[in-house]
């Protein structure tokens, strides 16, 4: 059996603002084994971003893991005393953010952000080590001519290169797991593929974990071994990229689906899901969801759904699968 | 560059032209006379002294007369210490000015920075609240009650440092030097709070703390750098200013620096004095701003000055 890499369980994250506690991530668990992707899917506030800061430990005030466990190769992560994080973040997990317009630094050169990464992984190294691991980082991640590009200023990169040099950075410590939040999201369409192109090559190449967290179904199918979506701080449906595509079966799930444009009906308008994503300062006592279901029962107001699992691990926490779903009245959210 | 510092270099001479145009005229134009104290002169001595430094003449002619001078690097006579050459008063009485405003521009600067650094970083703890309360007197109170309050307090009552300074021991700059700082750290703490706030709360922050870097160098490499910018702005002409000497401060300590010598100059119309003051303290100032501007190139290198 293959260990797992990464295991979340229940983990809950909270941040404390003047005007309550937002629940941010409300009990969370999944596995990811070495070399899998794993694809994280939901709206903006449905804390998929959240859920990955807190493996780095990114989490700021008034933000707080208020509990669960975060494990990564066996070893819990928030066990970890202060020399064992740093080396754990960069060295064991990288992280590429979403704008890498505003995620490197500004005043200092490409190379010389890249040489801390690499001064992160391999101690103190010489200049010409670092400089040697540097042009061949920028070009594994596809820049041209990298010996001038390093002595350059993030601000001569265009975005996709910025994004490129982002990746090297966290190619640099040489990561079990990468994490990768919305890479593509500030980047246009022709970029966008470049750029997940390169993670997949990469991917295949070092054999690296992924998590990817994005809110575009399109990459998570092209990418994605395996899916999680999340609404309102909470997983309401994980399984592989198949079953989620092709046997869908919680309501959100599907009103994503059913969201996406065709490329073959023309004219045809759109299909939203109704109504606003929840409050995360008044989650409600059942399903989160509820509120813009569709299929709505009574019990989902006030109850929250257990997880239904099928044969090949697809997982739904929904009350629709629940064997007494049947019998009881359905109340419709029409509109 | 070279073409830069030249282009920069002409457009300072024409400020200075411009400046010493205006100040001497406008000096000429107040009413009264250097020769109209307290003693009662006769017509013909007043005439004779007139005579004696040229002011009888036109003013356009006088004006052509001080620029020659000028140009050959004659500020000629003060007319209150006869017998002076303005640039030798000004050369004696720089030096002690200079000293002193060094130590204080430094102690603003380091400890302006560091404090604005912690205030940002414990912001809204007790520390944060402490540095403000104090930074905000700072701002506050003028520099004559800081400066007189500080001697009675650790001069004539505990006897820590000397009351009259000639800057030439430690003990003696401390007083003056706090007095005189006081109000540029006290700028310098909130601009570097203000900044440091704005800069930590950016992604290329949470991309430091992702790659692993400790917190030492997440702040003092990536946020220091960035967050300093304000600080170098404001600190060109303090600099400049603090240089030049503080009247206030150097009469209460009875320093002989060149503050003091221009606020008298002024009062007594003591004309080539404050002509060859203006100029000093003005050159000194365009320098100073040149000099951020070229650091300003070397702090953050999306600026682009040779544009």
């Amino acid at each position: 059996m293959v260990k797992e890499l990464l295991k979340i369980n229940d983990l809950k994250v909270s941040f404390f603002t003047p005007a309550g506690e937002v629940k941010a991530v409300n009990g969370i668990s999944y596995t990811l084994e070495p070399g899998k992707v794993l694809g994280i899917v939901g709206e903006s506030g449905s804390g998929k971003s959240v859920s990955s800061y807190s493996i780095m430990g990114l989490i700021d005030k008034p933000g707080k893991i208020v509990w669960g466990s975060i494990t990564f190769n066996g070893k819990d992560v928030s066990a970890m005393n202060r020399s064992e994080r740093l080396n754990f973040s960069g060295n064991e997990v990288a992280m590429i953010f979403q704008d890498p317009m505003t995620c490197l630094n500004p005043v200092f050169t490409v190379g010389n952000q890249l040489a801390e990464s690499l001064r992160h992984k391999y101690g103190k190294i010489s200049k010409e080590e670092v400089r040697k691991r540097s042009i061949e980082l920028l070009t594994l991640v596809g820049i041209n001519v990298p010996e001038k590009r390093l002595s350059q200023y993030p601000h001569e990169f265009s975005g996709g290169m910025r994004q490129r040099a982002m990746i090297a950075m966290a190619l640099a410590g040489a990561p079990k797991l990468l994490i990768a939040d919305e890479p593509t999201t500030a980047l246009d369409v022709t970029i966008q593929a470049q750029i997940l192109e390169l993670l997949k090559d990469i991917q295949k190449k070092t054999g690296m974990a992924i998590v990817l967290i994005t809110h575009d179904l399109g990459i998570v199918a092209d990418m994605a071994d395996d899916v999680i979506v999340m609404y309102g701080g909470r997983i309401v449906e994980q399984g592989s990229v198949y079953s989620i595509f092709h046997n869908s079966r919680h309501p959100y799930t599907k009103g994503l689906i059913r969201s996406l444009p065709d490329l073959k009906k023309r004219g045809e308008k759109l299909i939203p899901i109704k109504g606003n994503p929840i409050d995360l300062l008044n989650l409600p006592k059942g399903c989160a969801f509820a509120p813009r279901c569709e299929s709505c029962l009574k019990v989902c107001i006030n109850h929250m759904p257990a997880e239904y699992a099928t044969e090949d691990g697809h997982r739904t926490a929904c009350w629709l699968y629940d064997e007494r779903a049947n019998n009881s009245g359905e109340v419709k959210n029409n509109g | 560059m070279l073409k830069y510092v030249l282009k920069r270099l002409l457009v300072s001479l024409l400020t200075l032209w411009v400046m010493f145009t205006l100040t001497f005229f406008l000096m000429h134009l107040t009413p009264g006379s250097p020769f109209l104290g307290d003693n009662k002169i006769t017509p013909e001595i007043f005439a004779n002294l007139e005579a004696k430094y040229g002011l009888d003449k036109p003013i356009l002619v006088q004006y052509e007369k001080y620029a020659q001078n000028i140009l050959k690097g004659d500020f000629g006579e003060s007319i209150k210490l006869s017998g002076q050459n303005v640039g030798e008063i000004i050369s004696r009485k720089f030096p002690y000015s200079l000293k002193l405003g060094l130590f204080a521009s430094a102690i603003a600067i380091v400890i302006g920075t560091i404090l604005g650094t912690i205030s940002a970083l414990k912001k809204n703890t007790s520390a944060d609240r402490v540095i403000m309360l104090v930074v905000t007197i700072g701002i506050a109170v003028p520099s004559f009650v800081v400066a007189t309050v500080s001697m009675v307090l650790f001069g004539v009552k505990l006897h820590m440092f000397p009351t009259v300074s000639n800057l030439d021991t430690l003990s003696s700059y401390i007083l003056p030097g706090f007095a005189l700082s006081f109000f540029p750290l006290s700028f310098i703490t909130r601009l570097m709070r203000s900044s440091m706030l704005d800069v930590i709360n950016q992604d290329y922050i949470r991309t430091a703390r992702a790659k692993g870097l400790s917190e030492r160098v997440v702040i003092f490499k990536h946020g220091l750098r960035n967050g300093i910018l304000p600080v170098v702005t404001y600190a060109g002409p303090m600099v400049a200013g603090v240089l030049t000497g503080s009247f206030v401060i150097e009469s209460i300590f009875s320093i002989p620096g060149l503050g003091s010598s221009f606020v008298t100059s002024i009062t007594a119309k003591d004309y080539p004095t404050v002509m060859g003051v203006t100029i000093f303290l003005g050159t000194l100032l365009i320098f100073m701003n040149f000099l951020v501007d070229i650091l300003y190139r070397f702090v953050d290198p999306r600026i682009n000055i040779t544009k």
